[in-house]
C-alpha cells in the first residue's frame, strides 16, 4: 500500500482553485467545441440544434459565409514568416546584449516599450506612416512590421533569460582548444540555446498567429484570419465561428505537439551523440 | 576576404543589435513619432494631412468630461484585474510549487494552464457568448433551479463579461512569472523558518511574498499593459456599456477621427508608460531574467 503523503495545510482548497480555473480556461472552448457540430441556421447558443458537420463543410467549401481559406492561408505565412525574423533578430540582439554595448540600457527599453504600447496606437501609426509616404500598407508589409513590434519584444525577453543562463567557460573552453569564433557560435553556443531558441519560435509563430489589434488597421485590402474573425462576428454570427475556432484550435495543437516532439527528438540525439563521443 | 571578416569582427556587436534596432526605429519609434505628429494637427473632420498646427486635440481630451468616465472606467477595470489575477495567479503558482512534488506533474500541470493560449484569441472571447447568455448555460442553470425566474442580463455585454475574459485570459501572464521567481525560492529557507517556530502564514509573509516581488512586478506590467490596450474583448463582450480609454481610441478611428485619437493614444502611451516606469524603478525587471 501507498504510504499516506502528509498534504501542507491548505492544500485542498488551493487544488479545488486549480482544477476549477481549468474548468474555468477549458470550459468556453469545449462549449464552442461542441457547438460548431449544430445544424444549419443554428444559433450562437445552446439549445444544440441536431448534429452535423454542416458548418465545418460551409468552412472549407463556403457557399454562403465568408472564405475562411485564404485569411488562414495568410496568417500561417505571416506567422512563419514573423517566426523566422524574431527568432534571427532576438538571437543576434541577445549575443549584442551579452557584450552590454553603449547604448544596450536605451534599447533595452525600447524593447519593453513595444510591449506595453497600445496596440491600436501602433496600427494607427503604421497606417498614417504608410499612407504619408503614398504607400497602402499590406499584411505582409506594415501588418508584418505590426506583428513583429509584437513578437520581437518576447523573442528578446526570452533570448535574455536564456544567454544569462548560459555558461561563458563553455565558449570559452571551445575557444581555448582552438575553435573558431564561428566554430564556437554553430557548435556549442546554438546547440546550448537551441531549446531557448525553438521557445522563441513558438511564441513567434503564435502571437504573430493570433494578433488582432495590431495589425487591425494595416492590413490592406486581404485579411489575415484574426481581422476577418472579427469583421465576421460584427457582420453577421453562424456557428461558422465555432468551427473555424475548432479547426484553428486542432491546428494550433497539432503545430505544438510536433514542436514538442521535435524538441524531444533533438534533446534525444543531443544525448545520444554526447555519450558515443566519450 | 580577411579585411571583410576584419570589418565583421570589429563591428560585430553593432551588427547583431541594427536588425532588432532597425525593426524597432520603423515599426514602434517611428509609428510613435507619427501619432505625436498627427496628434498636434487641426482635426478638420476628414484625413488631415495639410498640418496645421493646434493642441486643441490634446485640450479637448483634458476638457470634456468623457475623458475621466474612460480613465475611470479603465482603472476600475484594471484595478480588479490585478486583484483578482494577482490573488490568483499566486495561488496557482504557489499550488505547482509548493504543492505539488513530482517534476512530470508539475510540468502537465504548467502545460494545462498554457495550451488554451494556443487557440485564437477572437475565438477565445466570442466562445464566452454561449455562456453568459440570456440563453446561456449559466442563466439556464440559474433558470432551471429557480433561483430566477428571468434571465440575469447583466452576464453578457457587461463590464461583467469583459472582467471575466480578462481574468480568464491574463491570469497566466501574472502566473507564469510568479511560478518562475517561486521554484527558484531555496526550499531550505523555509524549512529553517519552520525549525524556528514561524508559523505558515509568517513564512507566506516574510519569505515567500518578499521574494515573488519581482515576478509580482512583471505579471503586473503584462496586465497593465494587456488591459490598457484591449478594445477587442470591450467590442465582443461589453456591449456598448463599457467605454475604456482604447476602445474610445478605437472608436475614434473607426469613425476616421484620427487625429484626436492619435491624442487620446499618446495619453494613454504616457500613463502606460508612467505605470510601468513606476513598477520597473521598484524591482529591477533586467536583473531577474
Amino acid at each position: 500500500m501507498r504510504e499516506n503523503i502528509k498534504r501542507a495545510p491548505g492544500y485542498w482548497p488551493r487544488a479545488v482553485l486549480f482544477y476549477f480555473y481549468l474548468l474555468f480556461l477549458y470550459g468556453p472552448i469545449v462549449i464552442i467545441l461542441i457547438l460548431s457540430f449544430q445544424d444549419e441556421n443554428a444559433s450562437l447558443s445552446f439549445p444544440m440544434q441536431g448534429f452535423s458537420i454542416y458548418y465545418f463543410k460551409e468552412v472549407i467549401d463556403p457557399q454562403y459565409i465568408g472564405d475562411f481559406r485564404w485569411p488562414f492561408g495568410r496568417s500561417v505565412i505571416l506567422g512563419l514568416i514573423s517566426m523566422v525574423l524574431t527568432m534571427g533578430i532576438a538571437f543576434l540582439a541577445g549575443l549584442a546584449f551579452r557584450k552590454n554595448f553603449r547604448g544596450n540600457i536605451l534599447v533595452f527599453y525600447i524593447v519593453v516599450a513595444s510591449l506595453i504600447c497600445p496596440s491600436i496606437l501602433i496600427s494607427l501609426g503604421i497606417g498614417i506612416g504608410f499612407a504619408n509616404l503614398g504607400l497602402t500598407s499590406q499584411w505582409w508589409s506594415g501588418g508584418l512590421g505590426a506583428h513583429l513590434s509584437w513578437t520581437l519584444p518576447f523573442g528578446v525577453l526570452i533570448m535574455l533569460a536564456v544567454f544569462s543562463r548560459l555558461d561563458p567557460r563553455l565558449e570559452e573552453a571551445a575557444v581555448d582548444q582552438g575553435a573558431t569564433k564561428w566554430q564556437t557560435l554553430r557548435n556549442v553556443t546554438i546547440p546550448i540555446t537551441l531549446p531557448g531558441l525553438v521557445g522563441v519560435a513558438l511564441f513567434g509563430f503564435t502571437l504573430s498567429y493570433d494578433e488582432y489589434p495590431r495589425i487591425s488597421n494595416v492590413a490592406g485590402e486581404f485579411n489575415t484570419l484574426p481581422v476577418e474573425l472579427v469583421n465576421a462576428l460584427a457582420l453577421a454570427a453562424t456557428p461558422a465561428i465555432y468551427a473555424i475556432g475548432t479547426m484553428t484550435t486542432l491546428f494550433s495543437l497539432a503545430v505544438i505537439f510536433s514542436t514538442f516532439i521535435i524538441v524531444y527528438f533533438m534533446a534525444k540525439r543531443r544525448q545520444g551523440f554526447g555519450l558515443k563521443k566519450t | 576576404m580577411a579585411g571583410f571578416a576584419a570589418i565583421l569582427n570589429r563591428y560585430s556587436t553593432a551588427l547583431q543589435i541594427s536588425p532588432l534596432v532597425i525593426t524597432l526605429t520603423l515599426f514602434l519609434v517611428g509609428p510613435v513619432v507619427v501619432i505625436i505628429i498627427l496628434s498636434l494637427w487641426k482635426f478638420d473632420g476628414f484625413m488631415t494631412l495639410d498640418g496645421v498646427w493646434t493642441f486643441k486635440n490634446y485640450i479637448k481630451i483634458f476638457t470634456r468630461s468623457l475623458t475621466v468616465i474612460n480613465y475611470l472606467e479603465t482603472l476600475k477595470l484594471l484595478a480588479i484585474t490585478l486583484f483578482v489575477t494577482f490573488i490568483l495567479g499566486f495561488t496557482l503558482a504557489y499550488f505547482l510549487v509548493f504543492d505539488i512534488v513530482k517534476l512530470r506533474t508539475k510540468m502537465l500541470l504548467f502545460l494545462l494552464c498554457v495550451v488554451p493560449f494556443w487557440t485564437s484569441a477572437v475565438i477565445r472571447t466570442v466562445a464566452w457568448i454561449p455562456f453568459l447568455g440570456s440563453e446561456g448555460i449559466i442563466n439556464q442553470a440559474i433558470m432551471g433551479i429557480g433561483l430566477s425566474d428571468q434571465p440575469l442580463k447583466f452576464l453578457l455585454f457587461s463590464e461583467f463579461a469583459v472582467l471575466l475574459s480578462y481574468i480568464q485570459i491574463f491570469t497566466l501572464f501574472m502566473m507564469a512569472p510568479l511560478f518562475n521567481v517561486m521554484a527558484r525560492i531555496n526550499k531550505d529557507l523555509i524549512e529553517a523558518a519552520r525549525d524556528n517556530g514561524a508559523s505558515s502564514l509568517q513564512i507566506l509573509w516574510n519569505i515567500i511574498l518578499p521574494l515573488c516581488k519581482p515576478g509580482i512586478a512583471i505579471g503586473a506590467i503584462f496586465v497593465i499593459a494587456l488591459v490598457a490596450s484591449d478594445f477587442t474583448a470591450i467590442r465582443i463582450l461589453g456591449g456598448a456599456k463599457v467605454g475604456t480609454v482604447a476602445a474610445s481610441m478605437a472608436n475614434q478611428m473607426y469613425n476616421v477621427q484620427y487625429p484626436p485619437a492619435a491624442a487620446t493614444g499618446m495619453i494613454l502611451l504616457l500613463a502606460v508608460l508612467l505605470l510601468v516606469g513606476g513598477i520597473m524603478r521598484m524591482v529591477d525587471v533586467r536583473r531577474q531574467l
